[in-house]
Parts: C-alpha cells; sequence; structure tokens
C-alpha cells in the first residue's frame, strides 16, 4: 500500500496553477467554516461575559469576565423549564410513534398477504405530495380537539410516509426467506415483526428517529398555528420566539428577575433584554450541537438513502 | 382445500385490522382536511354559522377585484417568484461548493468544514433568526466591526429594512443548507471512478481540466433531479423562514405566498386564504406532473 502512494506521486507533479487553487480553495473554505461556527461562538461568549460589556457590544472574539449568572437567572424564569420539559416530551413521545409506526407500516407494506397492498401503500405515500392548507388543517385540528393540547404536535405527524417507505425499502432488502422459515415455525405476522423485522432493520431505524427528533425539537409552526390559550403548552422555539419579539414584556421579565433577587447585583451580572436571548438560545441550541457530531453517520446516511429513492 | 383458502383470506384481512389505525390516522389528517376547501367557496367568519357564497367563486374573483387587492396579489407572487427564482438561479452553489471540498486533500480539516457547514440545518429557523438578531442587531458583532473599521458611523439597523430582502433571505437559506445539500453530491463524486482521473492525470491534466471534464459532467445528473424538484416546489417556499423573519419594516418585501395564506387568516379572511391555498396547490400539482415528465423524458425515470 505504502508503495503505491509513492509510486501515485512520483507519476505526475504539482503544477503551479493547482497549487494555486489549494491555497484559495483552503482560504475560501476557512471563511466558510467561520462563518457557519462563528455565530454559536459568538453567541456562547457573550452569554457567559460581563452583561453590562455585552450589551454595549463589548465582547466579540473571546469571553470577558466570566461568569454563569444568566444560566442560572434564565432558568428560574418562569416560562422556561416548563416549555423545556414540553419540547423534551414533544421530542421524546413523537419520535417514539413515528419510528414504531414508520417500522411497523414499512413491515406490512412488504407482506403479500395484506388485503389490498398496494391501494393502502399509495394510499399513505401519495400524502407526501399535497396538503389541503394552513386554514383546512387548522380547522380540522379544531374540530378534533387537538388545540391547545398536547396530542396536536404529536398524532399528525405520527405516520410520515417518507419514513415509511425508507423502512420499507430496507425491510424489502432483507432475505425473503428469514420470514418464511420463522413462519414455518409458527410465527404470526405481529411475532415476525417483533422477533425477526425490528432486530433486522435497527440501523436504518436510527437514521429515522434522529431525523424525526430534530424535526420533533425544531417545530415551530404547530405551536404557532394550534397553541391559542394554554401558553403552558408552549415549546423552547417559541419561547425564545417570544423572547426576541417583544422586548417590551422582556424588560419586564428583565425587572423582576432581577429587581427582587438582588438589589445588589451588579452591573455586570444583571439580567439584560440581550443576555436573556442569547442564554435562551445557547439552552435551545445545545441539544442539537451536543447529538449532531457523535450521529453525523445517521444524518448522512438518511440524505443517501431519501437520494436514491427521490 | 377450501378452509385452507379461508384460512388465507381471514389472515389478510386480520392483518388489514393491524394497520387500519394508522390508514385512520392518515385519513383524518391528510384526507379529511381536503374538505375545508369547501369554505373557499362560503362566506365565513368564525364564530358564524358559514353561508354560500354569492357568486359562487366569490373569493377566487376577489384576488382581482380592486385595485388595491391586485396591487397585493401582485406584490406577494413578485416576492415568491423573487426568492424561489434566485434559490433556483444559485442551486448550482452546493455543487460547487462539493466539488471544491472535495479537493480538500487533508482529511481533518475537510471534516471539519463539513461538519461544521452541515450543523445549521439542523437548527429551527426560530434559532437561525435569533442568532440574525444577536449579531446583526444595532449592537452586534457586524456593526461593532463595520463601525471598527471605520466603515459606518451609525450603526445599520438591518434586520428593520425591507433593503435586499429577497437577496438577504437567500443568504440565510443559503447559510442553513449548501453544506447539508452538499453531501448528496459528494457521495456522487465519491462514486466516480478513480482509474478516470488517474488517467487523466497520468496525461497530464490539471486539476481544473480534471473538475471541469470529469468531476461535474459526472454529478450534473444529481444537479439535475434537484433543479427539477425545485421548480416543482417553486410556489412552495414554505412560511416559517419567512413568517420569523418579518416585521412591520419588511413585511411588503418578504411576504410569500405561504405566509400571505397565513397572515390573511389571522386576519379573519378564512375564505380568501383557502381560495389561494387551493390556488396554490392546482399550481403546485402542475409542476409536479410537467417536472416528473420532463424526468422521465431526460433520464428514463420519474422522481415521484
Amino acid at each position: 500500500m505504502k508503495k503505491k502512494e509513492s509510486v501515485k506521486k512520483t507519476h505526475y507533479k504539482v503544477s503551479f496553477g493547482d497549487r494555486l487553487i489549494s491555497v484559495v480553495t483552503y482560504f475560501i473554505y476557512s471563511i466558510f467554516a467561520f462563518v457557519c461556527a462563528y455565530p454559536f461562538y459568538y453567541i456562547f461568549i457573550n452569554s457567559i461575559s460581563n452583561n453590562d460589556l455585552s450589551k454595549r457590544g463589548k465582547v466579540l472574539f473571546w469571553p470577558r469576565e466570566i461568569h454563569f449568572n444568566n444560566y442560572v437567572q434564565t432558568l428560574g424564569l418562569e416560562a422556561l423549564p416548563n416549555a423545556f420539559k414540553v419540547s423534551v416530551a414533544r421530542t421524546v413521545i413523537g419520535t417514539i410513534f413515528t419510528v414504531v409506526i414508520a417500522a411497523f407500516l414499512g413491515y406490512m407494506f412488504t407482506r403479500e398477504t395484506l388485503w389490498m397492498r398496494k391501494f393502502w401503500f399509495r394510499f399513505v405515500a401519495v400524502t407526501m405530495y399535497f396538503n389541503a392548507g394552513v386554514i383546512p388543517w387548522y380547522l380540522t385540528m379544531a374540530k378534533l380537539g387537538l388545540t391547545d393540547n398536547f396530542w396536536g404536535y404529536i398524532l399528525p405527524t405520527a405516520v410520515a410516509p417518507f419514513y415509511i417507505i425508507l423502512c420499507k425499502t430496507f425491510v424489502e432488502s432483507v432475505p425473503k426467506e428469514l420470514q418464511s422459515a420463522a413462519e414455518i415455525d409458527g410465527a404470526g405476522t405481529l411475532r415476525i415483526f417483533f422477533n425477526i423485522i425490528i432486530p433486522v432493520i435497527k440501523p436504518i431505524l436510527a437514521t429515522v428517529a434522529i431525523f424525526a427528533a430534530v424535526a420533533q425539537w425544531n417545530s415551530f409552526q404547530d405551536n404557532l398555528l394550534l397553541i391559542t390559550q394554554n401558553t403552558k403548552l408552549n415549546t423552547l422555539q417559541m419561547v425564545l420566539y417570544n423572547y426576541i419579539n417583544s422586548a417590551s414584556s422582556l424588560k419586564a421579565l428583565v425587572s423582576s428577575t432581577t429587581s427582587g433577587a438582588s438589589l445588589a447585583a451588579s452591573l455586570a451580572t444583571a439580567a439584560t433584554a440581550t443576555s436573556i436571548r442569547m442564554t435562551v438560545t445557547i439552552i435551545v441550541v445545545t441539544p442539537i450541537i451536543l447529538v449532531y457530531p457523535f450521529f453525523q453517520k445517521y444524518f448522512t446516511k438518511g440524505i443517501m438513502i431519501g437520494a436514491v429513492k427521490g | 382445500m377450501k378452509a385452507f383458502s379461508n384460512k388465507k383470506k381471514l389472515r389478510s384481512y386480520r392483518e388489514f385490522l393491524y394497520i387500519l389505525p394508522f390508514i385512520i390516522l392518515v385519513a383524518i389528517f391528510s384526507y379529511y382536511p381536503l374538505y375545508g376547501w369547501a369554505y373557499a367557496f362560503y362566506d365565513y367568519v368564525p364564530p358564524n354559522q358559514p353561508t354560500v357564497a354569492d357568486p359562487i367563486f366569490k373569493w377566487f374573483q376577489k384576488l382581482f377585484s380592486n385595485e388595491v387587492q391586485i396591487k397585493n396579489t401582485v406584490r406577494v407572487l413578485r416576492n415568491t417568484f423573487a426568492i424561489s427564482g434566485i434559490n433556483l438561479l444559485c442551486s448550482w452553489f452546493p455543487m460547487i461548493f462539493a466539488v471544491f471540498l472535495n479537493e480538500i486533500k487533508c482529511r481533518p480539516f475537510k471534516k471539519f468544514v463539513q461538519t461544521v457547514t452541515t450543523l445549521p440545518n439542523f437548527i429551527s429557523w426560530v434559532l437561525v433568526f435569533s442568532i440574525a438578531f444577536n449579531v446583526f442587531s444595532t449592537t452586534g458583532v457586524v456593526n461593532e466591526v463595520l463601525k471598527g473599521l471605520g466603515l459606518i458611523e451609525q450603526p445599520i439597523n438591518f434586520l428593520q429594512s425591507s433593503d435586499h430582502m429577497w437577496f438577504k433571505m437567500w443568504l440565510w437559506n443559503t447559510w442553513k443548507n449548501a453544506g447539508w445539500a452538499a453531501i448528496m453530491y459528494i457521495a456522487a463524486i465519491t462514486g466516480i471512478d478513480e482509474e478516470m482521473t488517474e488517467a487523466a492525470r497520468v496525461d497530464g491534466a490539471s486539476r481544473m481540466q480534471i473538475i471541469r471534464h470529469i468531476t461535474i459532467p459526472s454529478i450534473l445528473p444529481t444537479y439535475f433531479v434537484l433543479v427539477m424538484l425545485n421548480i416543482a416546489n417553486f410556489l412552495s417556499s414554505g412560511m416559517e423562514q419567512f413568517y420569523v423573519f418579518q416585521n412591520s419594516f419588511n413585511t411588503d418585501a418578504i411576504e410569500v405566498l405561504d405566509l400571505y395564506v397565513y397572515n390573511t387568516a389571522m386576519q379573519g379572511g378564512y375564505s380568501l386564504a383557502t381560495a389561494i391555498s387551493i390556488l396554490k396547490t392546482i399550481v403546485s400539482v402542475v409542476l409536479l406532473v410537467v417536472t416528473n415528465k420532463i424526468s422521465k423524458k431526460a433520464r428514463g425515470e420519474g422522481f415521484i
């Protein structure tokens, strides 16, 4: 292997033009990486710096006078811990629903014994390509009592045609003998699903789970449309959006957290609208940043399979 | 024999019973709302009972009824076309991004760039907006740096103006999506036959020549499919991105079709909003069928 490499290198020499391309490429991609990474870093260092400096825009490249008071204060805000719970709950429950249903239907749609299999598969799959629009959807949800209701986050996305197709394709690639052997041994439809199919299709389930979880965590539109009265059901995304947009309510919040807590709270650590905004942003984005690098290969696999299908 | 086939039939019905609950969910959440299209043919102002519109196409006609409404319709369509158009015209960017990323030989650096640039795809538009707000606010880093360099005296209020709105929306969309979109091309490039590039190199081809004559031609089919999908979704720019960036200063330039439907509905125009949705769906389905046909003609298979 080593030898081959060296042979390769002597075969052609690097011209000036090629070297120039190298330098320019490295330079440009460093800029791209910086543009994508720096905003996260910028907000993070501001959330742990002297709040007064931060408010005046003086914290740009490294944290100044580090303190973690913002996190303590922000987590003490009334709306936040609750919104956090809602976001976690919908992510966990929603993901379980989506994954289990995608696996089960993906499997069932490969079973030739299923009554009108092709028709039902198309019945589900075609829903990827149309939707009734915001108003009819909202009115349906209202009729079903799913407005201001936690299940409004879960049920509409529980049956996800795209993930079902991914699972179906995967099940089809599993040797049929596995199923028929189990059938001869007397295993029923459900037994085969739990004992044979699930263990085999685990890799694709991981991909589906990670996509479904990110989608649930990030979901904002359903919150915006469905939650009108019961603000206890607002997710982190909604709370963050409100914090950014309603400067006036934020001010009230700021004074309520600082006045009682300690009048002696110095300018450096007292909450400001900026500090709360930045701290909440970091809190909302952290789960994604923690999850992403470790599961990158599952994400990448997801887009690949999707591409083959698409 | 008869008993046997009966048993088989029974099983096929039983299996249907297993999936029935999920079929019902699909029916309720995807098919049943279609019935709500009827509201486009009614006068409906909640909480009043809907009454049949007179004339029946009243709400469709309303879109072009008076000067103010026509102006609005044209404005919204112009925004939608402009933003989708810019996205379509610049859709080659992720491809070029992937091509040159592939030229980077230092693997850790490549991996780092790839990880960092795909990350924004996984944060919500609310978070993107929050980042925009923090970075571009009057005391944000951009204004501070510009001031520090002496380029501006007064901070610029980037988010509260409608200047270059279409372009800004494209920039944010690219910031969020380009790295992720590039992954597909990177995979396609990995699939290129090594021997072909090696042979070209031995023949003295420069890197640019290899890119032009080997790399790009081999990933063009992937690009073609994505362009087709882009065209099929031309009217569906989504509303989240524009909703979060919307404020009273920039509404005129940012209101795309999907957002307009939402805003209209919020002002009580349920019937009008539904009428717009219907028109949009019809056009979208036509676009989808047409692009799918084109794709079938061009590469022998559609994407549906």
